[in-house]
């Protein structure tokens, strides 16, 4: 019944999906990579800065289908810029009222914003209501590229992976090459020494936090392609996505990149020949046991403390 | 002084109420003596009879269950208007369940032993019925449970107003077996105990009945986001139907997933009985177009008593709501209440229950409902094609099936 030559399809597709999971991963753990692993803040209320790029993307396709339909087409990309203001904008607002006041305490961190995750889930559920809705996403974002007769390559998968390879280099760059970078990473390693050598810790904080916060909107905005949009959808990624940061070492931002790639390629293969849950019983059992083995995660920062 | 007088004034209108609805409406809403309509010390006066209703309106639940909440509302509302019930207006008492299952158990202890409710309008999940079933057959309350589930069930206290898993199952792969002479499928679902149960029941009839084969069955986690893997092996087996019964927000990435793929309904059958218009609200008529849906209702079903019910509950929520299966359930459940109260001719809950059997609606959206007296619903099946807007085609019905919750040879 099987042909080799759809054995051969099969496989590229499969080889795709690794890397568009990969991508995904990679996508939402990379605003909490610079929240908890360079601040050390447990933002349990990451997964709804997440929803937030997604009701934005909702919204403005609203807009767009009842007074500009001219933008149909293009309002996506707006949708993607849009999210990242209002999430990074919001970030700074709670940076400011709750978060600030915890950078000491990180347990009380987790308890306060896990209160937030739940008081901004009925935010959304209060004025979008209960019930999950649907942005009409533009045609040339969810066909699919035909290179052969018997394979298709998601265009909204290309999509997501071309977003995340932009954003982490964007992200590398401005870690490793900016001013800022430097006053980033000075504050991760020694707090007081950088505040005694002149740097404004109080800012690089606040901006650190806002610019995760700004990522994990665009992340949402992105996975309106692939997933749904209602008042706790940004909770389904949570936990994959601490997972991806703890399991990469938190620090290490290279360390995220390798474990959403393990996790990505272990989850996806093992699923392919064994079935759901049982690839997701092996896949967290192999994390566990790394971490047992490992419990600072796949790469550190060798620093003396 | 005050007080007696606008108790007896309060009785006197409730007389003439009674009266008008008996003049208008025949025998159902004559007055019986508070005495004789309870005799187990429910909150019933001579005006007045108190419900609960128990859903989640918050919490990860709350998509699904205020479609719902709004129909048995609708409901209530509609009975009051017309007379009430034995002379009596319906009062409600509305407790949130939080989608939280012991939480569930606390309210229905709450409405049964403090409020003393003379019925109870509730529960979405199956988790959350099991959670309430105790309490309800300790305190012997009653309970109206809207959801379409997996059967193997069956409670002198709660009546089943939703399709048990044969009702919804089973004529639905015969229509596809026979339209699409449909050979091999892939049973897909998510990982609790509805769609494991449900895909049992159809492995059985598709191996034994329809001598046809299942060339895969799996389960994926609650809130799983990921479906690339899976898609890539429906196109290895390349099976004439996949049969699907993925819910929650999983659901959504499983059909834009699969749409982007390209598995589209020109190439590939798909049957759910996952996705009502509801569901399709979140994932997009245009993600799932041409693919099929099994249920008992659809919102664009044509007949009389359907367009007044749309043209109700779009008057009350809003031009753009949508009626799904459940919220079409719900609605029932205080309408079959009303009927089994007025034919027993009191609250208590054991002449409700004795009276049940046999009652019919004729007014019912779906059309026509008659209570077993194993507690489910006779009822048809229908075929719905999905379309564009988030609406169904209703392409086939069945002729009326007998309920069966604990079906022979399919466990």
């Amino acid at each position: 019944m099987t042909s080799v030559s759809d054995l051969f399809s099969v496989l590229v597709m499969q080889g795709f999906n690794g890397l568009s999971s990969f991508s995904v991963l990679l996508l939402m753990a990379l605003g909490l990579a610079i929240i908890f692993g360079q601040m050390g803040v447990i933002n349990m209320a990451h997964g709804e800065f997440l929803t937030i790029g997604a009701y934005t993307t909702y919204l403005l396709s609203e807009v767009s289908q009842r007074w500009a339909p001219w933008l149909q087409k293009s309002y996506f990309v707006f949708a993607v810029l849009v999210s990242f203001g209002l999430a990074a904008g919001i970030g700074l607002l709670v940076e400011h009222v709750m978060v600030r006041h915890l950078y000491r305490r990180p347990l009380d961190t987790l308890l306060a914003t896990w209160g937030l995750s739940l008081i901004m889930q009925q935010g959304f559920r209060s004025i979008f209501g209960a019930k999950e809705v649907s942005a009409v996403l533009p045609d040339w974002l969810m066909g699919s590229f035909k290179p052969t007769q018997s394979i298709d390559i998601p265009i909204n998968g290309v999509f997501v992976m071309g977003l995340t390879l932009l954003l982490t280099s964007a992200v590398f760059f401005m870690l490793l090459r900016t001013r800022w970078g430097v006053w980033v990473r000075a504050t991760t390693q020694n707090r007081v020494m950088a505040g005694a050598a002149g740097i404004n810790t109080r800012k690089v904080d606040r901006s650190a936090f806002a610019l995760g916060c700004g990522l994990a909107g665009i992340a949402g905005a992105a996975f309106t392609t692939i997933g749904s949009t209602g008042p706790t959808s940004g909770s389904l990624y949570i936990v994959d996505t601490f997972l991806v940061v703890v399991f990469g070492g938190a620090e290490s931002l290279l360390g995220t990149i390798a474990s959403a790639f393990g996790i990505a390629q272990t989850q996806a293969t093992s699923e392919f020949f064994l079935t759901g849950s049982t690839a997701k019983v092996l896949t967290l059992t192999s994390v566990i046991l790394i971490l047992m083995l490992r419990p600072q995660g796949l790469f550190t920062i060798r620093v003396r403390r | 002084m005050l007080k007696q007088w606008s108790r007896s004034a309060r009785t006197l209108l409730a007389c003439s109420i009674g009266f008008v609805a008996a003049a208008n409406n025949h025998a159902h809403a004559e007055t019986v003596p508070t005495a004789q309509a309870t005799t187990t010390g429910q909150a019933v006066t001579d005006t007045e009879v108190t419900v609960g209703q128990l859903h989640s309106a918050t919490g990860t639940m709350a998509i699904s269950e205020t479609g719902s909440i709004q129909a048995e509302r609708l409901a209530i509302d509609q009975i009051n208007a017309s007379g009430g019930i034995l002379g009596r207006q319906i009062k409600i008492i509305q407790e949130d369940g939080a989608s939280d299952w012991p939480t569930f158990a606390e309210k229905a202890k709450k409405l049964l032993v403090s409020d003393k409710v003379a019925a109870v309008f509730g529960c979405w999940t199956s988790a959350s019925r099991k959670a309430v079933l105790p309490v309800f057959e300790k305190e012997n309350g009653l309970l109206y449970y809207p959801t379409f589930y997996e059967g193997l069930e069956q409670s002198k206290n709660v009546f089943y107003t939703g399709q048990e898993a044969t009702q919804q199952i089973l004529a639905g792969l015969d229509w596809v077996a026979k339209e699409k002479k449909a050979k091999t499928f892939f049973l897909i679902g998510s990982d609790y105990i509805w769609p494991r149960t449900s895909n049992k029941i159809a492995r059985k009839h598709i191996e034994n009945v329809l001598k046809g084969t299942v060339v895969g069955e799996e389960y994926y986690p609650l809130g799983h986001t990921q479906f690339g893997s899976l898609i890539n092996k429906i196109k290895l087996k390349k099976p004439d139907v996949v049969y699907a019964i993925v819910v929650g927000g999983s659901n959504v990435s499983f059909y834009k997933q699969l749409k982007a793929a390209g598995v589209t309904s020109d190439k590939q059958t798909l049957l759910t009985i996952s996705v009502t218009e509801d569901e399709l609200l979140g994932i997009g008529g245009e993600n799932m177009v041409g693919f099929y849906a099994a249920m008992k209702y659809f919102q664009s079903l044509d007949n009389e008593n359907n367009k007044k019910f749309v043209k109700a509950f779009k008057a009350k929520y809003g031009p753009k709501s949508v009626i799904g299966d459940v919220t079409q359930a719900a609605y029932l459940g205080p309408w079959l209440w009303r009927a089994a109260v007025e034919k027993a001719k009191s609250f208590d809950v054991d002449k409700v229950v004795a009276a049940s059997p046999d009652i019919e609606l004729k007014t019912a959206p779906e059309g026509y409902v008659k209570v077993h007296k194993n507690h489910h619903l006779w009822s048809k099946l229908r075929i719905g094609q999905v379309l564009a807007d988030g609406q169904f085609k209703v392409l086939y019905e069945s002729g009326l099936i007998e309920p069966n919750p604990f079906p022979k040879g399919y466990q």
